[in-house]
């Protein structure tokens, strides 16, 4: 069962071959069977799941169910729910149970479809290895000893092997996409302002976006449909019609023009990912794309741009936590400022504080300027870059999505900088705010990768059509890693 | 308080203005005063992970309308940004509030100075922001409570230029600026409950100084007669210091209203960093020329305007006018009873300002609670107006209706009030006090005039009051003649 598309999930349960009740069981088995060793869930709802899946059953049986309804699903932990544990992948929040849903949550559990549990991740979402968890590492299910990228590691590791058939995640500077590559998953993070921010615990505000990880772009666009949609709770969402995402999959996509941006393409990227991008693009113009290779001059300055906003806006989203209402608190503080201390030193893991430094620092009087709205700046030439093509005719940009495979353990974790340069492809779509997504375009010594797509804002629908194009005439995204296919 | 020869004070206050909206500025909460203790907070208020804030339109709406009324530029577009520091009281660990671009920037307010001239008082900007909550010390055994109803309150907080001089100047124009909002609708003004707060910038210099002094910022004093003590004191402190041969230290202070002295609080160097950047949470708040122009179109008569019409359309006295224009509810209470009435305004004017008004003074009541209803005022003044009885007979008719003993009418009834005017009967009075005094008779026929009111007051008297003043005069000094 764990093979099938979310359509044929549908079919299977309308045609009564199982009920959402023994897919979730079957689920919660492999849950049961494999996570012990990928580490991909930080909590497993089964009751809940259950009885939602009972729930679904009877709307199936009374002809009231959508697509999703009784499909299982992940919710990775940066997802308030309500009266199930959200931690966001840190001590701080260890104890912290919601006394509300997000807004996604309220809309997937709407669709009907039964969360099995809540994924491991980076701590508050910052990294990308899934290293910086306090819940301890998510394994690469392509190989155990390899990272499974970041942030959203536990949403494509249970995906990836088969634990759920789709995962929810969020992505402030690639952490949907670059583990998505990592793990031969097709990820998608949305237009800025498309998916609800509300119960989503913050990272950086100005570049948060909820997304979907899903075994194809088809799966992927079933989700993030029920997902989008403008939320009078989130002042930053749209207030705009949810295109819709699944009738134009089937379109050709002869005539459309591809942007290759040079910097791009540009030294950075392993020679074998290149190899494997090359093949993307070939495919692609077989399929009637046409390429032109264009220029976003202002990219490099991306990550730098990056490591002052997201930190910035990280140290003033992150300040609530003190341990006076909720969460962490360091027990026999002398002094208030000893409760704020010790609560915040023990709470918080080292890349947290680290990125609560840096953007304490490019805010302090004296250096705002110098850095915070120099990089404001700078954001917006990185917009503009992206504007000026989509108007010269570009219809999507395609590029790597990262430099190269899963990296292993360690591998980066005593360098900051090094790790920082995993998002270099993908920082820039969160600057602009535009739609981008990874998907999978083969493997290097047995290792998926993936290429990305962005798009100009709210064109989610025709990036969705050009993946699952491609994926018509490509099958990487179908294949397993061997110990989890059966 | 008079400020030594040769030196001069500089004075700016900010104001922290509740505004009288029915929830908070960033959550749906109600933000009633004196509930149980974070009853009135929503997991937006207490800061809880992934909660958003929303504004309140209600809260913008009122910042304009304060803007406009103080002849202010409204910010086409203006924005929120956050202001960063750890307190138990504050959830987030910053205060939205506005800092580059706030709503309202460059207005004025005239005050009236003691010698009868107006000055103009600069109003730099006034912002919108969020309140924060409340540290509660008492009741908690070696910890403190903390009560977060108050957190997201919408406020503006106003801030003049440095253009005050006295005390008395500083606490005209909060008292101006204190009218002002009430009037408008936008605060309830209650000082107590906090609902409009002030802080002080005082420095001094020598006359003629071409630059300000070093300022200290007074905290949170509560009352127009605090203002005025507390910058009174730190004036004098001031000077005292530098005639000392010291320099004062930019710093915030804190006035105790028990000693009236203000205690160094914190100084410039402890003071935090707040790190103020847009809140990328809330977007811009864009404010077009036809959304300002609706508000403009329905500002009410602002104070000073209403005086003049007051003393334009009614003939009143300024002091009068002023008098009844000091209160938005006390003006309209007024304009119903000269309608009702049917009255003179004057008449109706003076029984407000000094009968009304000097009862419920006694109340301790204003105007609005009142025990007797404009109309029902106003059907007394309409007795006196139609000469049903007289204007002493209605001073006991007053007291009867301020004690509830019934409406004007069946208090005249009841009470057997209605004026004397049948001439026969006053005259049969008037008579008999003659009669009853031979020699004031013959003393006032002899040229002591002063005696005239002994009879008014005889023969008032002899009618229980009730007589017909003008009939009762006319008619006595018919008699006295002879």
């Amino acid at each position: 069962m764990h093979t099938l598309t979310i359509a044929q999930l549908a079919a299977g349960l309308r045609e009564k071959k199982f009920s959402s009740r023994e897919l979730t069981q079957h689920y919660l088995k492999r849950i049961d069977a494999f996570d012990g060793a990928l580490n991909s869930f930080v909590t497993i709802t089964a009751e809940r799941a259950l009885a939602q899946a009972d729930a679904a059953d009877a709307r199936l049986a009374a002809g009231d169910a959508g697509i999703l309804t009784g499909i299982p699903l992940g919710q990775k932990d940066i997802f308030c729910t309500q009266g199930v544990r959200t931690a966001s992948g840190s001590k701080m929040l260890d104890s912290f149970i919601a006394p509300y849903d997000a807004t996604i949550v309220e809309k997937l559990d709407a669709a009907g479809m039964v969360m099995l549990g809540k994924l491991n991740m980076d701590e508050f979402a910052m990294g990308s290895s899934n290293e910086t968890s306090f819940y301890g590492p998510v394994c690469n299910p392509w190989d155990k000893t390899r990272v499974p990228g970041g942030s959203s590691g536990g949403s494509v590791a249970c995906v990836a092997a088969g634990l759920a058939p789709v995962a929810t995640a969020t992505d402030t500077g690639g952490s949907i996409r670059q583990p998505a590559a990592l793990t031969n998953l097709t990820g998608i993070k949305p237009t800025y302002g498309r998916v609800s921010r509300y119960g989503m615990i913050a990272f950086a505000s100005s570049l948060d976006q909820a997304g979907v990880v899903a075994r194809s772009a088809e799966d992927a666009a079933h989700v993030l449909q029920a997902m989008s949609g403008f939320d009078p709770k989130d002042s930053t969402s749209v207030e705009r019609p949810v295109d819709d995402l699944l009738s134009g999959l089937g379109q050709s996509i002869k005539g459309l023009t591809i942007g290759l941006p040079k910097e791009y393409f540009a030294d950075g990227m392993s020679a074998g990912v290149r190899e494997r991008i090359e093949q993307a693009i070939a495919t692609l113009t077989q399929l009637g794309a046409n390429f032109k290779e264009i220029s976003l001059p202002n990219s490099p300055l991306s990550v730098p741009t990056y490591y002052v906003v997201a930190p910035a806006e990280a140290s003033s989203n992150l300040a609530r936590f003190d341990g006076v209402r909720y969460g962490h608190r360091a027990e026999g503080a002398k002094s208030l400022e000893e409760l704020y201390k010790r609560s915040r030193g023990e709470g918080f893991g080292a890349e947290v504080q680290r990125r609560i430094m840096i953007g304490t620092y490019v805010l302090s009087h004296g250096y705002y300027d110098a850095y915070y709205l120099q990089a404001q700046k700078v954001r917006r030439l990185i917009y503009d870059d992206f504007k000026r093509a989509f108007a010269d005719g570009i219809d999507l940009v395609l590029s790597p999505t990262a430099t190269d495979v899963a990296f292993k353990f360690g591998e980066n974790s005593d360098d900051p900088v090094a790790m920082y340069l995993n998002d270099i492809y993908t920082i820039a779509a969160n600057l602009a705010g535009i739609p981008a997504m990874s998907l999978p375009c083969g493997f290097v010594d047995g290792l998926p990768t993936g290429f990305q797509l962005m798009g100009n804002f709210f064109a989610e629908a025709r990036m969705l059509n050009v993946a699952h194009q491609y994926q018509q005439a490509t099958d990487f995204h179908q294949q397993w890693p061997t110990e989890y296919a059966s | 308080m008079i400020i030594p020869a040769g030196w001069e004070a500089v004075i700016g206050l900010e104001v922290h203005c509740q505004l009288s909206t029915q929830s908070k500025i960033f959550s749906g909460s109600a933000i009633a005063y004196g509930a149980a203790p974070n009853s009135q907070a929503s997991p937006i208020d207490l800061g809880m992970p992934g909660m958003l804030p929303v504004l309140n339109v209600d809260a913008v709406k009122k910042a304009v309308t304060f803007g406009l009324s103080v002849s202010a530029k409204i910010a086409d577009r203006s924005v929120f940004a956050r202001k960063h520091y750890f307190y138990p009281d504050l959830p987030k660990g910053y205060q939205i509030s506005q800092y580059e671009l706030p709503i309202v920037y460059e207005g004025h307010l005239d005050i009236e100075m003691e010698d009868g001239t107006t000055k103009r008082i600069g109003i730099t900007r006034a912002h919108l922001e969020e309140d924060a909550g409340k540290s509660v010390h008492e009741g908690f055994q070696k910890s403190s409570g903390i009560d977060l109803n108050r957190a997201g309150t919408p406020l503006i907080e106003i801030v003049s230029e440095p253009d005050l001089r006295t005390a008395q100047e500083a606490v005209a124009y909060l008292k101006k600026l204190h009218q002002l909002v009430v009037y408008l609708g936008i605060c309830d003004g209650n000082m107590q409950e906090g609902s409009f707060r002030c802080d002080a910038n005082v420095s001094v210099r020598k006359i003629g100084a071409p630059k300000f002094g070093t300022r200290t910022e007074t905290k949170n004093v509560n009352s127009f007669r605090y203002v005025e003590k507390a910058i009174e004191y730190e004036i004098e402190r001031q000077i005292e210091v530098i005639e000392a041969g010291g320099s004062i230290r930019q710093e915030t202070r804190l006035f105790n209203p028990d000693t009236g002295e203000t205690k160094a609080m914190r100084s410039k160097e402890d003071a935090n960093d707040y790190r103020y950047f847009p809140d990328p949470d809330l977007l811009p708040v864009v404010c077009t020329q036809d959304y300002i122009d609706a508000i403009r179109k329905s500002l009410p008569e602002l104070p000073e305007p209403k005086r003049a019409r007051f003393v334009a359309e009614f003939g009143l006295s300024d002091y009068d006018a002023k008098t009844l224009t000091s209160s938005r509810e006390l003006a309209a209470y007024y304009e119903a009873v000269v309608t009702a009435s049917g009255a003179e305004a004057k008449l109706c004017a003076n029984w407000v300002a000094t009968d009304l008004l000097g009862a419920l003074n006694k109340m301790s009541k204003g105007i609005e609670e009142s025990p007797i209803t404009a109309v029902a005022f106003a059907a007394l003044l309409k007795r006196i107006a139609d000469k049903t009885i007289n204007g002493k007979i209605a001073k006991d008719v007053f007291e009867a209706m301020v004690a509830g003993e019934g409406s004007a009418d069946e208090i005249i009834q009841a009470k057997g009030l209605v004026q004397v005017t049948d001439e026969s009967a006053i005259i049969a009075a008037i008579d008999d006090v003659i009669a009853k005094n031979p020699q004031q008779l013959a003393d006032y026929r002899g040229g002591k005039d002063k005696l005239y009111g002994f009879f008014v007051g005889q023969a008032m008297k002899a009618t229980q009051g009730k007589a017909n003043p003008d009939a009762l005069n006319r008619l006595l000094k018919e008699r006295l003649a002879g």
